[in-house]
């Protein structure tokens, strides 16, 4: 090693820690409001949102890659930033408009990342223990159709969510009989099981549906309207009347974090994960463990995507999931194997699909440009996958099947 | 090792690799475990039909054959069946060329101990790439101008592929994550091109979200049947070439050795002076590049034009892309293999389809997700091989580690 190059080397490895990351985010979000002022002057409110999001991303990088307090900084700035720099660029219209669009925008946000929450926390059990889920987009789309139907035909929501759970539990089942006990390539199953979940609901839809398609009057998940907050400015419209699935996703990630960090079951999954033969010495039943993570990954999966067809869609349509859950896996891996990075990504990633909904008419009329912002979950995972920076570090024993002794 | 019964730790072996993993299978399997489990997923699907639909399995399954065109050679059948038998049987080996090509995309990527699960996202590369050359620089002769276009269609699917591979070779990033994202990142991205407003939007109608057509002069030839009803195409040939190129570089050259030393055990592979980093972006190239043939194939021979929906509806699991999984699993990753179970799923993919079936006998909207159900069955009966596990071990006594670890 040449001595010249000694603090280059410290300074690039400065950079590229956590906290060097977020620091960036947080130039990045004061860019991004910056941006719309002077001497820069953008007009459109594309460019404050796209360094607002990077700079969001670069915060959720570094609070799960443990520089939290930078992290949480930059997070903040990117937001502030995209406020502040679209403010500025509609700066004609007038500032109570403003509000209603972005809090519409970000209640439309909750909707779109709470089926990517439910299949990524699903994702995260499964692979914390060792076992790859790339079936999460099949376990998602059986929920989706099972749940609608379970709902058509018991004419009640509840039930639905049951059978939903029930069916992406079946589909996680074979999964895991065949990567865990056959010891199967758990790609190639996780393949299948996307194939073999597109051709059931797929076989099952028309089947039952045909051309007709799911009658109209199915029950649907409720809503939560909050009285007290409804009227609360700005908060209200986001958070006064959300999908009760939405609440429960909250819940849900609050729950799995305790689980996996805090309590003994955690330990022993993640230990499994890690280190099977470690945890099988100790007496750690490492099939057990896998069977239980798998079978749990499935219900999430499919509860999200019962939420996806009776909370938010309120129809079905073969493959109606359509890369949702490869994007969930995306957020899994973007978030870290945590389940709170896992969220904020899937939040990023909401953002970024609600965008692509509500843009356009930013635009003139029908462009295709708003659909480059579902390029941005992919593009920022295939960074941080293989980023040197704070890269996405998988647990140790995945993908490998285990043989006891 | 004291006790002979004892099974060697699949985790920790550094050989470890699904290639090795499947050669092993390979070699105790032979030829009976791929047509045992395509037997068996057929006689699932056949169930599915009795239980669900009440209907006569064997007849729906004749009327699905009957589609394929495959009885085009038997000596027995009428002209007149023999004539709509050819026509079948275009359609089934139009569908077949670009099975072989991700076919081989996949294989050529496991014979690395790579798994490109990209092959859809190169595909969709190579055919967005071929219909631009296509539909531009019209003042070209058209033999140059195919070539062009396949040359440079093939080359994008191997570029997008290559950053997997790329990936892999520097920052150890995992190709299947890495692919998956690029594959989307391609959907979206034609999304955009061919949207409204797009960079490469027809120009013809505002409104539709497509391509130009292709110029006149680079439609492939088509050498057997009808063009207008969409005969044969010569793209048939240039996939049966590919199926040798495959053979001959694995086989014969010192690249194919090196590729396949590194997809049993990178480790030995590098203590025997192969630099697997290079290994690991070649081979991703190369399997790119097979799939994104397939993609410009398919726009040249018979698309001629690419739509929004065309490619984003193209991104479930039933396309051609991912098909090549279950096509290269099946054909156990060699070249004969590959061509055969090609034809298998070309013909069920021809023989489900509503132009095909007949109607009468099953419906061609349920035969379809019938298929998809076949596939992923075969998928998960190749994937596991419970054949091999259970009746191989039963009669030897040996368990698939044991090879490993005697090999490393």
């Amino acid at each position: 090693m040449s001595t010249y190059a000694e603090p280059v080397r410290v300074a690039a490895s400065r950079l590229t820690q956590p906290r060097g990351v977020g620091i960036a985010g947080i130039f990045l979000g004061t860019l991004a409001a910056w941006l719309a002022l002077p001497p820069l002057n953008s007009r459109t409110v594309l460019w404050p949102i796209f360094v607002g999001i990077l700079a969001v991303a670069a915060g959720i990088w570094s609070v799960s890659r443990g520089a939290g307090r930078v992290g949480w900084g930059a997070v903040a700035a990117g937001i502030l930033g995209i406020a502040l720099g679209s403010l500025a660029t509609r700066s004609s219209v007038s500032q109570l408009d403003t509000v209603v669009v972005w809090s519409a925008l970000l209640a439309s946000t909750l909707r779109y990342a709470t089926p990517l929450t439910f299949a990524a926390i699903g994702g995260l059990f499964s692979e914390r223990s060792g076992v790859v889920n790339i079936g999460l987009e099949g376990m998602m789309l059986m929920g989706s159709f099972f749940g609608i139907w379970g709902a058509d035909k018991t004419d009640s929501w509840a039930l639905g969510v049951v059978i939903a759970i029930v069916s992406g539990m079946m589909l996680a089942l074979v999964h895991a009989v065949f990567t865990i006990s056959l010891r199967a390539d758990q790609i190639v199953i996780g393949t299948a099981i996307n194939f073999l979940a597109l051709g059931i609901t797929g076989y099952l839809f028309t089947d039952i549906y045909g051309a007709r398609g799911i009658p109209p009057n199915v029950p649907e998940i409720p809503d939560i309207s909050i009285g007290w907050l409804k009227d609360a400015y700005f908060i209200g419209p986001i958070f006064g009347n959300l999908n009760l699935m939405i609440w429960l996703s909250f819940v849900l990630l609050i729950l799995s974090h305790i689980v996996l960090f805090k309590m003994p079951i955690g330990l022993r999954l993640r230990a499994v994960g890690e280190h099977p033969r470690a945890a099988d010495t100790v007496g750690i039943s490492v099939y057990a463990t896998r069977y239980l993570a798998v079978l749990a990954s499935g219900g999430l999966a499919a509860l999200g995507g019962a939420y996806l067809t009776l909370g938010f869609i309120h129809n079905f349509d073969q493959n109606i999931t359509g890369g949702r859950g490869f994007i969930a896996l995306a957020a899994l891996i973007f978030g870290k194997w945590r389940p709170f990075g896992a969220f904020a990504a899937a939040l990023l990633f909401g953002f970024s699909s609600a965008l692509g909904d509500r843009l356009p008419s930013y635009f003139t009329a029908g462009s295709s440009v708003p659909q480059l912002f579902n390029i941005l979950p992919y593009a920022l995972t295939l960074i941080a996958v293989a980023g040197v920076i704070g890269r996405s570090i998988p647990p140790a024993a995945i993908g490998r099947p285990y043989v006891k002794q | 090792m004291t006790e002979p019964q004892v099974t060697p730790p699949v985790e920790e072996g550094p050989g470890e690799t699904v290639a090795s993993r499947f050669a092993f299978y390979q070699r105790a399997g032979g030829i009976l475990t791929p047509l045992v489990t395509t037997v068996f997923a057929f006689f699932i699907g056949g169930l599915v039909v009795l239980l669900i639909t009440h209907k006569n399995p064997f007849s729906t399954y004749k009327a699905i054959f009957n589609g394929t065109g495959l009885n085009w050679f038997f000596p027995w059948i009428s002209h007149a069946e023999r004539v709509n038998a050819a026509y079948n049987l275009q359609s089934t080996l139009l569908l077949t060329t670009p099975l072989i090509l991700t076919g081989l995309a996949v294989a050529f990527a496991f014979r690395a101990g790579l798994f490109n699960i990209g092959g859809q996202g190169q595909y969709a590369a190579g055919s967005i790439v071929g219909v631009w050359v296509a539909s531009s620089l019209t003042g070209l002769p058209g033999l140059l101008h195919i070539v062009l276009g396949i040359v440079l269609g093939a080359l994008a699917g191997g570029a997008l592929a290559g950053i997997a591979g790329f990936l892999r070779a520097t920052v150890g990033a995992h190709e299947v994550i890495t692919t998956i994202m690029l594959n989307w990142i391609v959907f979206w991205l034609a999304g955009w091109l061919f949207g409204q407003q797009g960079p490469l939007q027809t120009s013809r109608e505002r409104s539709l979200t497509q391509s130009n057509d292709i110029a006149q002069n680079t439609h492939l030839h088509v050498f057997w049947g009808n063009p207008i009803l969409q005969g044969l195409h010569v793209g048939f040939f240039i996939a049966l070439a590919m199926l040798v190129v495959y053979w001959v570089i694995l086989n014969r050259t010192t690249l194919g050795y090196e590729v396949r030393a590194v997809g049993f055990n990178p480790e030995a592979a590098r203590y025997a002076g192969i630099d697997v980093r290079r290994i690991y972006f070649l081979s991703m190239a190369i399997s790119g590049t097979f799939a994104g043939l397939a993609g410009v194939i398919d726009v040249l021979g018979w698309k001629f034009v690419l739509s929004v929906d065309d490619i984003q509806g193209q991104a479930g699991a039933g396309a051609v892309g991912f098909l090549g999984i279950a096509v290269a699993l099946l054909g156990r990753n060699s070249a004969v293999g590959i061509f055969f179970s090609a034809l298998l799923f070309g013909a069920l993919l021809n023989g489900t389809s509503d132009r095909h079936l007949d109607p009468t006998v099953f419906p061609p909207t349920l035969a379809e997700n019938l298929t998809l159900l076949i596939q992923g069955l075969v998928l998960l009966f190749i994937g596991a091989d419970i054949l091999v596990i259970y009746l191989w071990r039963a009669r030897r006594r040996i368990v698939p580690g044991k090879l490993r670890s005697s090999s490393t």
